[in-house]
């Protein structure tokens, strides 16, 4: 079998036997990609799982390109990029197609109406665990703490003020104290 | 114009969700709010069908949301707009420059954005309890959200106490949809 298509069906497999996003995931493309295939090594997987962190996007694409352009250059890319991506996007695609409908019947508008809050605590979940694994520097803590409030604050203004603006001002922040700190440790040497 | 909208709107999502799929629900949630394609109770119910459906979540969103808005081509973009930065990311970083994350001012920048996403997702996530557990059509607590968020809560983080695990994010959604049949059915 050619080279991209073992690329493509292996990852269409992930994209639709793993549930619960793309740290559910790294495992399982570990598990497929590292010792069932040879595709890639341990010390790849851990490489990729670092960039996946510190770069945005699915975690899941994220992988899917980086075994894909090392086993296929970029039309292995491609290939593996769409078939960790297609199965959720023809799941989705159909869901949404009665999804609304669905909502109209009683005791599912009802079961919702508890998922919501459920997601919710989720949500709080996914933020706790995050803030639990970052450095505690003051700096950080800081942006931390402002971002929080000026989220709520948003939220609770309807002000119209998008994440994005406040993530930029954010690395400004942090690279402008970088560069504070460079100057006082040349000061200091002088 | 929709496509347009969507098109730009999945862009950014895709390009500034550093720490996976709940970085990107602030975002998605700024998107689909701005333009009032979804309320925060439409997001919740989606971010439940992507926790409990195979695949990436945000990939999951962005093809609700575009097909939602723009039948199957407004999928197809949304999708491939959430996709496409993490793709020519990870080929930049592996073909182009290799050390651009070791960058000290690429490094110094993540060091700002990391703890600043972090922010966000919290306040979105205390926010959307607080949504939760507020009627705003009648204007006053609701006692049975209040009681269903701690409970909930109490439940989820208490689980991890006893059980090795704890219980999975599709296990909670489970579980709420059930109470959530037999408290408002009953």
């Amino acid at each position: 079998m050619p080279i991209i298509i073992e690329l493509f069906l292996t990852f269409a497999k992930i994209g639709l036997f793993t549930f619960g996003g793309g740290y559910a995931m790294l495992s399982i493309i570990e598990n497929i990609c590292v010792e069932k295939k040879n595709w890639i090594t341990h010390d790849e997987m851990m490489n990729i799982t670092v960039i996946a962190e510190s770069t945005p996007g699915p975690v899941a694409i994220n992988c899917a390109t980086f075994v894909g352009y090392k086993k296929g250059k970029l039309l292995g890319a491609i290939f593996a990029t769409v078939g960790v991506a297609l199965p959720s996007f023809i799941i989705i695609f159909a869901i949404s197609m009665f999804l609304e409908g669905f909502l109209e019947i009683t005791w599912i508008a009802h079961a919702f109406l508890g998922i919501k809050i459920a997601v919710g605590i989720l949500i709080l979940d996914a933020a706790i665990k995050m803030i639990k694994k970052m450095q505690k520097k003051p700096l950080q803590i800081g942006i931390l703490l402002v971002s929080f409030a000026v989220i709520m604050l948003v939220n609770v203004l309807k002000l119209h003020v998008s994440s994005i603006m406040i993530m930029l001002l954010a690395a400004v922040v942090s690279v402008a104290f970088f560069l504070l700190n460079k100057g006082k440790r040349k000061e200091g040497q002088a | 114009m929709i496509y347009l909208d969507l098109l730009i709107g999945f862009l950014e999502v895709g390009l500034f969700s550093f720490g996976g799929a709940y970085a990107a629900i602030p975002l998605i949630r700024d998107v689909v709010i701005s333009h009032g394609w979804m309320d925060d109770e439409m997001l919740s119910y989606m971010i439940a069908v992507s926790e409990s459906t195979p695949g990436p979540i945000m990939v999951n969103l962005a093809t609700y949301v575009g097909s939602n808005k723009g039948g199957l081509l407004g999928a197809l973009i949304a999708t491939t707009a959430v996709v496409l930065p993490a793709f020519f990311i990870i080929l930049i970083v592996m073909v182009v420059v290799k050390n651009l994350l070791k960058n000290p001012y690429v490094q110094a920048a993540m060091d700002g954005l990391k703890p600043c996403v972090m922010g966000v997702i919290l306040a979105t996530g205390v926010y959307m309890i607080f949504g939760n557990c507020y009627v705003k059509t009648v204007g006053s607590v609701d006692i049975t959200a209040v009681l269903m968020t701690l409970a909930f809560g109490a439940i989820y983080f208490g689980s991890r106490k006893v059980l090795k695990k704890g219980l999975s994010p599709i296990g909670l959604i489970c579980l709420a949809a059930l109470t959530g049949v037999a408290v408002y059915g009953i």
